[in-house]
């Protein structure tokens, strides 16, 4: 029997860790029932030899699956080993590995056998066990299957920490190409559907303190990147529209492993567009974070990130008129703008300064990149330097080689 | 220069601190008992930890400090470091004289020293919580055991209690051989002499639950097949797991 299990173990998390999600944080679930665990900020238990963070249990319940998505490789076509665990299995290896202190959770996705809502609700049932025959109360995060009943989303909404549809095309021409029995709106109207379920619940819970609350780690969804021709201005317009209009928690960008000869797709052995990658997570930070706007990041004029540099120097070297900024006295919005410096010592720099003013052996001290940063600030002591070209200034950085073109990026990796 | 002595407890700190005050001692170095540093030239004060004078000083400190910076003090004195004592002094010193709040003022070095212990515990603290592994004993008892760089095990308490309430477990740290053990309704700390059992790996087989070596491969199953070849990146594996700890991870032990 362990045998079989051990099988299923390794064609269901294979089949899933295409899937670059691996987030546990933005839950706040507490261990009140004297049960098993909590959900808070989100532990990195182990990494895999890629680099990635291994932090919850990330398997299908099944790859079998009735459509033919040309990218993924549980695609119908696709002449592979298929598995399914029951429910049981799937509850007790969470169990079992969550006490031994591997993971923080379970991150259940499936392919799609019979129907949606067929699927949806074996999902929804492994969530549902833990939840109340086993009083588990780490992290979990289900992929909601396009298609399925609004009263399963919401049961899910309802166990689940998280809930996820990945797009993974940025634009409806991808997807019709490359997943002809997929529709894109099948895939927004559950967002949707869970964004006003989400909205609804937060003000229930104004009203009745006692209100369950649902999937408290909100919704996110992946793109994959580089399998088709979109250009970096669609990609991050697309993730705009994802944290604006539908509250996204997260968007994931996954650079496309080959997986398939498929002639639409690029071929096999083709490099992973890891620097493609880590920029539009640098570009999605700068977003989410340091309260960028989209189009401060790309315009039409030019729609790709920089490969050479990260997207917030792009943005210091197209705006150099706003610079120098003087450390002693700029607002930490601005500060936070400054190449070399990163949100931590923005707040520590505004806090110092109120002691004495700062000298660039301060920055250095505090951590900052000051190599990067001395062409954008005055500080105490060092001197203004002359007026350099955008050109020069990135020449001079790139030579310094702190920004060296590092080729193994991923989005664990720092990212400024 | 004077050498002060105390008996390595927290109290017993703040007691040094409240009698180089009251003796007006000139330049200090507090060493704990049993220290190496102690000093061969200059004069020797022993301090005998006394709650009430030690209360008066963490009072004062609280007034001046917010709660966090406060349990900064207590996380560098589990550190370890050579000469912390004497840091911390001056910072108090420091505090102390202070019109305004003197804990984020990053441009002092003292500050700045405690910023970076306390940063570099936190580390190791977070790896702690990661990097455990437990094993499930036949009686029910998830146990783990680990050499953390620092004296972390007071600063991973709460985190193990709030997260496995509803399972008995036992991390104990070889170095400093003492353990935290959670029996269902608290932790305790306790010393066991255990180590002869612990360094017999098949003597201890036959203590674990008959699932579990099945899971153990299991998760080794997983963490195999969960990695993806084409991305590859050991620099990357490694600094995120430095081999120091792969001595605790079951995915990293052969099974
Ligand atoms: S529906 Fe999902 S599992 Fe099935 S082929 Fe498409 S992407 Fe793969």
């Amino acid at each position: 029997m362990s045998e079989r299990i051990s099988e299923k173990l390794t064609i269901l998390s294979d089949a899933a860790k295409y899937d670059v999600s691996c987030a546990s944080s933005g839950s706040d679930r507490k261990n009140e029932n004297k049960g098993l665990g909590n959900a808070s900020n989100g532990i990195c238990h182990a990494y895999t030899e890629d680099g990635r963070c291994v932090s919850l249990l990330k398997i299908l319940l099944t790859n079998f699956c009735i459509y033919d998505c040309a990218y993924c490789i549980s695609r119908k076509s696709n002449d592979i080993k298929r598995a399914a665990f029951t429910v049981q299995e799937v509850v007790d290896l969470t169990m079992n590995f969550y006490r031994r202190n591997y993971i923080e959770g379970l991150f259940l996705s499936s392919g799609i056998f019979k129907n949606a809502d067929y699927t949806m609700e074996r999902l929804v049932l492994v969530a549902k066990k833990l939840r109340t025959e086993h009083q588990f109360n780490g992290y979990i995060h289900l992929k909601t299957i396009p298609g399925a009943s609004d009263e399963l989303m919401q049961e899910a909404a309802l166990y689940a920490d998280r809930l996820s549809v990945n797009v993974e095309m940025p634009t409806k021409e991808s997807l019709r190409l490359l997943a002809p029995d997929k529709n894109r709106n099948d895939m927004l109207k559950p967002m949707r559907y869970i964004d006003k379920a989400l909205t609804q619940n937060q003000e229930e819970k104004k009203l009745f303190k006692k209100a369950p609350t649902l999937a408290p780690a909100g919704q996110s969804t992946q793109m994959v990147i580089g399998a088709t021709p979109e250009t970096d201005l669609q990609i991050l317009y697309m993730s705009h529209f994802f944290y604006q209009k539908i509250h996204l928690k997260r968007v994931y960008y996954s650079g496309y492993v080959p997986v398939s000869n498929d002639n639409r797709l690029p071929a096999m052995g083709t490099p992973v567009p890891f620097i493609r990658e880590n920029r539009l997570y640098q570009a999605d930070w700068l977003m989410r974070f340091y309260h960028f706007r989209v189009d401060e990041i790309v315009s039409p004029q030019e729609p790709l990130l920089d490969a050479q540099i990260d997207p917030k120097l792009s943005w210091a070297l197209r705006n150099l008129q706003l610079f120098p900024v003087d450390i002693n006295k700029a607002d930490y919005m601005l500060i936070m703008r400054i190449p070399g410096i990163g949100l931590q010592s923005a707040r520590k720099i505004c806090e110092a300064r109120k002691f004495s003013r700062l000298g660039m052996h301060h920055l250095q001290k505090i951590g900052i990149a000051v190599n990067r940063a001395k062409y954008f600030i005055t500080t105490s002591d060092a001197p203004v330097l002359k007026d350099y070209q955008p050109m020069q200034i990135k020449e001079f950085i790139l030579n310094e080689g702190s920004s060296k073109y590092k080729p193994n990026f991923s989005p664990q990796l720092k990212l400024f | 220069m004077q050498t002060v002595v105390y008996d390595s407890s927290f109290e017993g700190f703040f007691t040094a601190v409240f009698e180089i005050y009251e003796y007006k001692i000139k330049d200090p170095d507090i060493q704990q008992q049993g220290a190496a540093h102690v000093s061969l030239f200059g004069g020797r004060h022993t301090v005998h930890t006394d709650i009430a004078k030690a209360t008066r000083v963490i009072k004062k400190l609280e007034a001046k400090l917010s709660a966090d910076a406060f349990a900064d003090i207590y996380r560098v004195l589990l550190s370890e470091q050579p000469g912390m004592e004497n840091v911390l002094f001056r910072y108090i010193q420091y505090a102390l004289q202070a019109a305004q709040s003197v804990e984020t003022d990053y441009s002092h070095p003292d500050v700045l020293w405690i910023r970076q212990v306390v940063r570099k515990m936190g580390r190791e603290k977070h790896r702690m919580e990661a990097f455990i592994r437990f094993l499930k004993t036949k009686d029910g008892l998830f146990y783990a055991t680990v050499e953390p760089d620092f004296n972390v095990l007071p600063l991973i308490r709460k985190h193990f209690e709030d997260r496995y309430a509803d399972q008995r477990w036992l991390i104990y740290d070889t170095r400093r051989k003492y353990g935290l053990y959670y029996d269902l309704h608290s932790v305790t700390e306790v010393t066991i002499d255990f180590a002869a059992t612990l360094n017999d790996k098949a003597s201890l087989r036959t203590l674990h639950d008959e699932q579990e070596d099945l899971y153990q491969s299991l998760w080794r199953t997983y963490f195999g097949s969960t990695n993806i070849q084409a991305r590859r990146n050991m620099k990357l594996h490694i600094q995120h797991m430095p081999r120091r700890y792969w001595k605790y991870l079951t995915e990293k032990l052969p099974g």
